[in-house]
């Protein structure tokens, strides 16, 4: 059980041991090393173990900052200095929670990896495994597991799935787990958005460049590529006429193209690295849910398989352009197809 | 779930159990015999005279004289005194301004270090070799007339490496004269003559729980005529050198566990080498692929350090918790995490076999039945794992 020391997955470890499962307890310490705040000061690892304790389970710290540092900060740093907008959350799922401690679960001799997401994992009568939205709406995080496969999920569980989050929070509370009352994350973990800008500036040359219309009429001078975003309305430098919205990055050149809202909108989407629940990709012909953000921005459309993994989105009613760099989840109703990274 | 009586526990560098002379000693001071060894009348002059014994049998077994002895809080303040409260001394005094410590000491010299260096002081760190000793000829040419204070492990905490002190000295003596010497004794006491070892040393740290005393105290030799500016000021006491009323009851059990350690000294390092030497040998011949690290023959009785290729440590350990038996790696620190260790790093050790390394350690209530248990567990946990490494 990946123990984040928050409230989803102290409820999950215990929903697992009611279920009658032997339950072992880890809490993965990814960032904060000495030099940031204090060896080992992150009071969410105390919160975990004395949950696990309380929950009168085995409990383990596993250091993976090493890991975290290479497979999600550094990526994370050096494509916002090229102009895109990764999601870390997705890079640590698929490298860490799912990567090496699902590696090291199997590697221990457990029969499954279970984490406190909101999502669902069922089998098909055909014995195929899939991976559905959470119960709640609000909360489901299935998008952030997109990468998840058939090796995966088979040996997956994500017991609060199944609840609302006030059920959660209210199951904390008759258990009396210490975290029931602990606000939610929502930033990303090793950076908050307020800090962002600096953050990326002490780790990357900022790389400046202009602000230009479509048609390559320059109407300002940026200092940092990385403060941008496609879809982004604020700090654009312009200040006039029918509001803009910035509609392309260009990493090599640092430019920066906006447009107006119509400007934005697009009919098909680039993913490339697609990956999916099944063994197979679904046909081109079917027509699936189109997510283009953790929350929200549903649209539908088809997939074009292309070379190497690459996929083109055929949507139906054009959508606003999605930022290289996130993520793209495909559904079937509740159930997630899977997906890939905008190109 | 494992029973009490199941657990094998292979981690006293990290601590060892209390030895029961010493809980016997401690009581009295924790129920009757409570008072403040600063008061004036009967009751604080039993605690006195308690403390004042304890000194001196601290003061002997460590070859100092007692008005040579600092009771602290544990091994971290006493190196943190020793460092820092040394060098910020003979700066103030004109010395000099230069620190030379090895990069392998234990982190509460190296903080102390890196505070010094944020204060100004120049720092130099040492590395090591590959069979776990300082790096002399490093340190010859890191000394300079400015230098104020040297500071080198008596025992390395990870790997159990005993340090050359005397050679040390020697090239401190030639190149240094000024500088003052350090030594980390926390892991030696149970294993070597830290009075005899440390007789050139001008500081001299160890703690209590290393050695089958209690946590939270430790002492600190500082040698007639040795300057230092103290970290806690307030009531005066230990000299002024350290204030805030002593813990009684746990320096009378350390001194207590000091005594009985060196009086045991000569059987208990047979005994648990004996051990270690069959663990080490079992372990070899039933594990493919396992490598010793460090040089055995400069090695405490107590240290078993390995690489075992291709696994991870905090696999390693984990799975090894869950047949109950006790190691370690790297440094642990207070979340449990295994932090990668920067002391197989200062011997030039590859990040993989650093990686893949645990320390098993021995002490004084060892027995032969928990080598046999380990060399039962041990393989059959590495076997597994092996067998599934790489299955996802």
């Amino acid at each position: 059980m990946a123990m984040s020391g928050g409230v989803d997955s102290s409820v999950a470890a215990a929903l697992l041991l009611d279920a009658g499962h032997t339950v072992t307890g880890v809490t993965l310490r990814l960032w904060g090393g000495e030099t940031d705040s204090g060896c080992c000061s992150v009071s969410d690892v105390e919160d975990a173990r004395r949950v696990a304790a309380q929950l009168g389970i085995s409990h383990y710290v596993f250091n993976l900052a090493d890991t975290f540092m290479e497979s999600v900060v550094d990526p994370y740093v050096a494509a916002h200095s090229m102009g895109n907008t990764p999601n870390p959350c997705v890079e640590c799922n698929r490298s860490i929670k799912f990567g090496v401690l699902f590696e090291r679960a199997v590697t221990m001799g457990f029969s499954a990896l279970a984490t406190g997401h909101h999502a669902r994992v069922s089998q098909s009568p055909n014995g195929e495994w899939q991976l559905l939205r959470g119960v709640d709406d609000a909360k489901d995080q299935s998008y952030v597991l997109y990468m998840l496969d058939q090796t995966h999920l088979a040996r997956t569980l994500l017991p609060v799935g199944e609840m609302t989050k006030a059920e959660v929070r209210s199951e904390a509370t008759r258990l009396g787990l210490r975290t029931a009352t602990k606000p939610e994350s929502m930033d990303v973990c090793f950076v908050r958005r307020e800090d962002r800008g600096d953050f990326l500036a002490a780790r990357a040359p900022a790389r400046p460049g202009v602000v230009q219309e479509i048609d390559g009429t320059v109407v300002a001078r940026h200092e940092a590529l990385a403060g941008f975003t496609v879809g982004q309305r604020k700090g654009l430098g312009v200040a006039q006429g029918e509001p803009r919205y910035v509609i392309a990055v260009d990493g090599p050149s640092a430019t920066v193209t906006i447009g107006t809202q119509v400007d934005l909108l697009t009919p098909t989407l680039a993913l490339r690295d697609m990956t999916f629940v099944a063994e197979a990709a679904p046909s081109h012909s079917e027509e699936l849910s189109v997510q283009t953000r953790a929350h929200g921005s549903l649209g539908r459309g088809r997939i074009e398989m292309g070379e190497s993994g690459s996929a083109e989105v055929l949507l139906c009613q054009p959508l606003a352009r999605v930022a290289s760099g996130q993520v793209v989840a495909l559904y079937r109703g509740d159930e997630l197809v899977g997906g890939g990274i905008v190109a | 779930m494992l029973k009490d009586s199941d657990i094998l526990y292979m981690d006293y560098a990290a601590s060892t159990p209390m030895r029961a002379e010493a809980v016997d000693a401690m009581l009295p001071f924790l129920r009757e015999s409570f008072a403040n060894p600063s008061g004036s009348h009967a009751a604080a002059r039993s605690a006195k005279t308690a403390l004042e014994e304890a000194r001196e049998q601290v003061a002997s077994a460590l070859g100092a004289d007692s008005s040579e002895v600092i009771f602290t809080g544990g091994g971290t303040e006493s190196d943190n005194l020793a460092v820092e409260g040394a060098a910020r001394a003979a700066r103030a005094a004109g010395v000099g301004d230069g620190v030379v410590v090895g990069a392998f000491e234990h982190k509460a010299v190296l903080a102390a270090a890196d505070r010094l260096e944020a204060e100004g002081f120049r720092v130099s760190r040492i590395g090591a070799t590959s069979a776990g000793a300082i790096d002399l000829d490093s340190l010859a040419r890191a000394l300079d007339a400015n230098t104020v204070l040297v500071s080198v492990m008596m025992v390395n905490n990870e790997i159990g490496t005993i340090q050359p002190l005397d050679q040390v000295e020697r090239i401190i003596a030639e190149h240094a004269p000024k500088a003052r010497l350090h030594t980390d004794a926390v892991q030696a006491v149970p294993w070597i003559d830290v009075a005899g070892a440390g007789a050139g040393a001008d500081l001299i740290s160890i703690s209590a729980h290393k050695f089958g005393g209690p946590k939270g105290v430790g002492a600190l030799i500082a040698r007639r005529g040795v300057a230092l500016e103290p970290l806690i000021e307030g009531g005066g006491q230990e000299s002024g050198w350290r204030a805030g009323t002593v813990n009684v009851a746990g320096v009378v059990a350390m001194a207590t566990a000091l005594t009985i350690t060196v009086n045991n000294r000569a059987a208990e390092v047979a005994a648990v080498g004996a051990l270690r030497d069959s663990l080490l040998a079992g372990l070899s011949s039933r594990i493919e692929g396992l490598v010793e690290n460090g040089d055995r023959e400069i090695k405490v009785a107590g240290n078993a350090h390995v690489a075992i290729a291709n696994l991870e440590a905090e696999v390693l350990l984990m799975a090894l918790d869950r047949v109950g038996v006790c190691a370690a790696a790297g440094s642990s620190c207070s979340s449990g995490a295994t932090e990668p260790s920067h002391v197989l790093a200062a011997m030039g050790m590859s990040e993989s076999a650093a990686r893949s390394s645990i320390r098993l350690s021995l002490g004084f209530a060892s027995t032969k039945a928990d080598v046999d248990g380990a060399l039962e567990r041990i393989p059959a946990v590495v076997a597994q794992l092996r067998t599934q490494v790489g299955a996802a």
